[in-house]
């Protein structure tokens, strides 16, 4: 019996080098993404089509925890979702979150000055 | 009049190797792209020419990865969406008129990409139901007016087949059935997206965020 057993387990160790194998050759045929995209683009659909599903206190804590994997995984976040949170602060009425993430997107990626200074402006107001 | 026919039969062939040989398509004229090199791409919600009303928006929930992925600042569509409703514009359709220095000046975009939705959803051909996606896309440069780059992008995907007819039959009736759950188009316009973008020979130049590439356009991944 012991003998089966680890004739077993050797066949399934033998199988888990063999996907490891299999997913660094993988890995090795593509490039790694840039960013960690985690929910950002499955909220945006859910926002639009599946009115009720992404609320923005659904979305907050979500890309939250997006950011939080991201950073985990050594990842930076995709151009837009600071900028996207902060948005979801703002339906919140939670201005001072709200411009903290404008800031970051800001920060993060200059290419976006223009507009998020205009929508900070606006929350000024 | 025999030898002529024969002749003409002969012909034929060769004719027909001609014709195909014709409909190869041109290299793509990648000067003007090369020329204003955008950092940062503004996606407006697309036209709609078809009767799926959810068309746009599924369409604009897939555009920002495989651009970003490319190496593109790609600003929050849904933020510059309800940006733009907010502000007297509440349809694509008169988004995609707003003037290019207007847009340059309050957003601050390099380039936009304005898209038309020319097919959208299933088809059912005898007992083949086919789901397609068709968009024709332009990426204009916003302080020159020119348009940098532009494609069209049809893709399809097919359900049934097989040889046995009584299996196809099945086949297609068994998909029906998952189609009326499962949002297809939503999958397929990925597939789309990612094709326009990352096309070998017609795609986008790789942008700022993309490390250089052999050749200038954006890598698989």
């Amino acid at each position: 019996m012991e003998s089966i057993a680890s004739k077993l387990i050797a066949t399934y160790l033998n199988r888990g080098v063999l996907l490891v194998s299999c997913s660094i050759m993988i890995g090795c045929a593509t490039s790694e993404p840039l960013y960690y995209w985690g929910n950002y683009e499955e909220l945006i659909y859910q926002m639009y089509i599946e009115p009720g599903a992404a609320d923005s206190a659904t979305q907050v804590a979500k890309l939250k925890e997006d950011i939080n994997k991201a950073s985990t995984a050594g990842k930076p976040v995709p151009p837009g979702l600071h900028a996207h949170l902060g948005y979801m602060y703002f339906l919140q009425s939670d201005t001072h979150a709200a411009v903290l993430e404008f800031e970051m997107e800001k920060k993060l990626f200059p290419e976006s000055a223009k507009f998020v200074d205009g929508l900070m402006g606006r929350l000024k107001k | 009049m025999k030898p002529v026919n024969r002749n003409f039969k002969l012909l034929l062939p060769l004719l027909l190797v001609f014709t195909t040989g014709c409909v190869t398509t041109p290299p793509f004229d990648y000067s003007s792209f090369r020329n204003h090199r955008p950092r940062s791409i503004l996606v407006l919600p697309p036209l709609n020419q078809t009767t799926d009303v959810n068309a746009p928006y599924t369409y604009l929930s897939t555009i920002t990865r495989p651009l970003a992925e490319c190496g593109y600042y790609v600003f929050p569509v849904a933020v510059v969406d309800a940006y733009m409703k907010e502000n007297g514009l509440p349809s694509p359709e008169e988004m995609h008129g707003v003037a290019l220095d207007k847009i340059r000046n309050i957003i601050g975009a390099d380039a936009i990409l304005y898209v038309t939705i020319e097919e959208w959803g299933q088809k059912y051909i005898v007992v083949q139901s086919i789901t397609t996606i068709k968009a024709i896309a332009r990426l204009i440069d916003t302080a020159s007016g020119e348009v940098i780059w532009q494609g069209t992008q049809a893709v399809s995907q097919g359900s049934g087949g097989g040889a046995d007819p009584i299996a196809m039959l099945i086949t297609a009736a068994v998909t029906q059935i998952i189609n009326t759950m499962v949002d297809y188009t939503h999958d397929l316009s990925r597939v789309a997206n990612h094709t326009m973008v990352y096309d070998a020979s017609q795609g986008f130049l790789a942008g700022p965020y993309l490390p250089p590439q052999e050749n200038d356009h954006c890598r698989q991944n």
